[in-house]
């Protein structure tokens, strides 16, 4: 029998149903794999069973009894471990203090000869005996963090451990040496579910594999009963709904061109054109390099190298303020850190540019023309505010999107970077964010549009390039693009098939 | 498996090592300065000066620790100063234990009062600024309310406050050191020994270097922070009792501004504002390297306001040795 096993599990935010019924069980002893696209809900499932959600429907079953699991610590203490790409270690103490901070509650002195003991052992028994349990964790390399982290966990006596993209940070080496260590941890009858984005990881290592989409469960598969296309078949298997409304732009001249573009490590050689009435689509794997490259485009982040012309006239954007007297406009991918200010008004946030043209002499506000024309700005986008009085962290997510297009509308921006527009809004306000974009692209607005959502970036672009750890790997366009089409080039060709 | 290797080079010992050798280059330029600078009795009366500093800058140093700060320690001293140059005299009897019990009483008043604001950031969650700051305020007006705003004078003869003068004023039999020093030299070691010995002591500064994971593991943060506060309230009392046994008069304006040099000693001594790092001994470094700095110029007769601005650009200094210079070591 399996020994976690969760059956029913439903949880909706807001109204929008992010697990409907979805199942999910793994034995004592497997590495089991956890699949499915961005907002599949493999997160919120696995953020349910370490207690960090309540569960609105359905149940967990492990050894055969029904789990209240209170929060993330009665998780720990049942024997339920998630390990997240940020870890929470002190970083300041030292590794045998964070493996064993559990057990220093329950004392007064500290044997720290024995402490370091323990932990000594722990990770000589793990295959880490290079690290010392004296040494301050926030000096070690992240991939020996991670280690920490598991060892944590161990000695807590956990028995399911999540790994929730573990190898995201790591270098093929390292990343061979994790491996080890779950194949370790399989062969004491520790049950790993193993979130991994990455397809030969999963071959390479794991037993089954869980697909999930939609907030639902596909179905469980034996590992070896797959191969690579199969796997990606079940995990985007969807048709193209007529989600999108149509567009109707007309595509002008070159609006912005970007050569060789290179900032930090994320962002190699890129170079691309966008015209007029365009949309064009960034895709890629999370972490691939394509908020970088708006970032470095809106001179958010410092450039090595590369130039930008914006309508054939080479510009220098050294810091956002010249970007957008140059006439770009980044939509943030964090809306609340970036994009708002969530205690101010409509009309406040939709004036903050540097660009305001309402400033009358020595930089006063004119309120009269600014009431105008953010006014007129809230019909248009069909804003759904009480008033533009309103503080913009009363409004839906989609909405504070809209807020946060004003302002570039007022300073006249032709070309908008769009840094995960729909991110964390529900389904209706995603169909009045897509008829927004259409109507700026229409009105002859040049939009770079970054999604993780396949579907988003095959509705909404004209054509979309892919980008995979820093630098462009393709294009596709028309009939080309597809699912299939978009994984194999994120993920690279020789890790899909 | 790794490449990240340490590089144990002469800027990194100069980084590692910064407030010892800022301590060093005043000692020196302080003994070039003055022939009396290194005499027994100069040091003893500039570390005298520095005992109440040191105690409350411990106690400030807890807080930090847990990511938090206190200004109302300098309101607690004053506190703590008037309380007992009061009670000394109201007591039925006197010596030795009269003198006790006047000690543990303040000391209980200091930490009450700290206590208040541990609930207030721990429990209620409020900003330890704000909180600490209304502290700040209302100690101040308890400290002048206790005598009207009048200096608190204690008769001479009384021999609980013979004692506690004597406490103030002289030394060990033999060595000379000062009690006040000695005293505050026990705090230091027992502090030392409880925030690395001890696991109440170790979660202290877990608390304040990732609360999520003392809160995984299943411990009170609430405990280790109220704790934090109400230690610093009985230290910050204790401080304002050294003050008024070497005086020999309490006064509602003891320990005005405080808070800065507390929070400037720890500072010095590398201690991050934000939780987390932070010992004993370099903080108790940062106090002799503000008293040093007050030593010098007073040696060299600075007059006192430019002595403010002076020191305001020492930790400046002393703060960008820690903050700059380890980015400077760390190429990508």
């Amino acid at each position: 029998m399996d020994r976690l096993q969760m059956r029913g599990i439903s949880k909706s935010f807001g109204g929008i149903a992010a697990l409907r019924d979805a199942a999910f069980s793994a034995r004592a002893g497997e590495v089991h794999a956890l699949m499915g696209e961005n907002g599949a809900g493999k997160s919120t499932l696995m953020k349910i069973l370490s207690g960090a959600y309540d569960h609105e429907g359905g149940e967990i079953v492990v050894d055969g009894v029904a789990l209240d699991i209170q929060g993330p610590h009665d998780a720990i203490a049942k024997g339920i471990s998630v390990i997240y790409q940020e870890f929470s270690l002190a970083r300041h103490l030292s590794v045998a203090e964070n493996i064993l901070i559990a057990e220093m509650g329950r004392t007064n002195l500290l044997d720290s000869a024995a402490m370091h003991r323990r932990a000594g052992d722990l990770l000589r028994d793990m295959g880490f005996s290079d690290i010392d349990p004296r040494q301050i964790v926030g000096d070690l390399p992240v991939a020996y963090q991670q280690v920490v982290e598991i060892c944590k966990a161990l000695s807590r006596d956990c028995t399911i451990l999540v790994l929730d993209e573990p190898t995201a940070v790591l270098t093929n080496h390292e990343t061979e040496k994790l491996f080890d260590l779950v194949r370790r941890l399989r062969a004491r009858g520790v049950c790993i579910i193993y979130i991994s984005h990455r397809l030969d990881e999963i071959f390479a290592l794991c037993n089954r594999v869980t697909v999930m989409k939609d907030g639902a469960t596909v179905g469980t598969w034996e590992t070896g009963a797959l191969n690579h296309d199969q796997l990606t078949q079940l995990m985007i298997g969807r048709a193209l709904s007529d989600f999108f409304p149509p567009r109707t732009a007309e595509i002008g001249a070159v609006a912005l061109e970007v050569r060789g573009l290179m900032a930090g490590p994320m962002v190699r050689d890129v170079s691309f054109t966008v015209r007029r009435g365009e949309v064009l689509g960034l895709g890629g794997l999370v972490g691939a390099g394509r908020t970088e490259v708006l970032r470095a485009l809106f001179g958010a982040d410092p450039r090595q190298a590369g130039q930008v012309l914006l309508h054939g006239k080479l510009v220098k954007i050294g810091s956002p303020r010249e970007a957008v007297a140059a006439g770009l406009g980044l939509m943030p991918e964090d809306r609340k850190q970036q994009g708002v200010l969530l205690n101010l008004p409509i009309r406040s946030n939709a004036v903050m540019t540097p660009l305001n043209p309402f400033l009358r002499i020595f930089g006063l506000l004119n309120d009269r023309a600014e009431r105008a024309a953010t006014e007129e700005m809230r019909r248009d986008l069909r804003l759904k505010a009480a008033s533009i009085d309103a503080d913009v962290g009363t409004l839906s997510g989609g909405n504070q999107q809209k807020v946060v297009l004003m302002k570039w509308l007022v300073s006249r921006c032709d070309v908008l970077l769009l840094d995960e527009p729909t991110r964390g809004v529900d389904v209706g306000a995603k169909a009045e964010i897509y008829r927004v974009i259409n109507d700026l692209a229409a009105r002859g607005a040049a939009i770079v549009l970054v999604s993780s959502e396949m579907l988003e970036l095959i509705g909404m672009c004209d054509r979309a390039l892919i980008m995979r750890a820093g630098r462009i790997v393709g294009e596709v366009a028309g009939n080309d693009m597809t699912e299939e089409k978009i994984i194999e080039l994120a993920m690279g060709r020789e890790n899909v098939h | 498996m790794f490449t990240e290797a340490a590089r144990p080079g002469l800027l990194s010992l100069i980084i590692k090592y910064n407030i010892w050798i800022m301590l060093a280059l005043l000692v020196a330029a302080s003994s070039v300065l003055s022939e009396h600078f290194l005499t027994v009795q100069n040091i003893y009366n500039l570390l005298r000066q520095l005992a109440p500093l040191a105690l409350v800058s411990i106690g400030m140093l807890l807080v930090i620790l847990t990511g938090g700060i206190d200004l109302s320690v300098g309101s607690l001293a004053a506190i703590g100063g008037m309380f007992i140059a009061m009670m000394m005299p109201a007591l039925p009897f006197d010596g030795a234990f009269a003198l006790i019990v006047c000690v543990v009483a303040a000391t209980a008043l200091g930490a009450l009062l700290g206590a208040v604001n541990g609930i207030l950031v721990a429990v209620f969650g409020l900003a330890a600024f704000v909180a600490t700051l209304a502290m700040m305020t209302i100690g101040r007006g308890i400290a002048y309310m206790m005598s009207n705003g009048q200096p608190v004078r204690f008769p001479k003869e009384l021999p609980t406050a013979q004692l506690l003068q004597a406490f103030g004023n002289k030394g060990l039999p033999g060595l000379g050191a000062p009690w006040p020093v000695v005293f505050a030299l026990v705090i230091v070691c027992l502090f030392v020994v409880l925030l690395n010995r001890t696991s109440w002591g170790r979660l202290t500064v877990a608390t304040g270097s990732n609360e999520t994971a003392v809160r995984l593991a299943g411990l009170p943060v609430w405990k280790y922070k109220f704790l934090a506060y109400t230690i610093c309230g009985a230290l910050s009392a204790l401080a304002g009792m050294i003050v008024t046994a070497r005086t020999a008069v309490g006064t509602p304006v003891t320990g005005v501004g405080l808070e800065l040099d507390a929070i400037a000693a720890c500072v010095i001594g590398g201690a991050l504002l934000s939780g987390g790092k932070g010992t004993v001994v370099n903080t108790m470094i940062g106090v002799l390297v503000l008293g040093l700095i007050g030593n010098i110029m007073n040696l060299l007769s600075v007059p006192a306001y430019p002595q403010q601005i002076i020191k305001g650009l020492i930790i400046i200094l002393a703060v960008l040795l820690q903050g700059v210079a380890p980015r400077l070591t760390r190429r990508v």
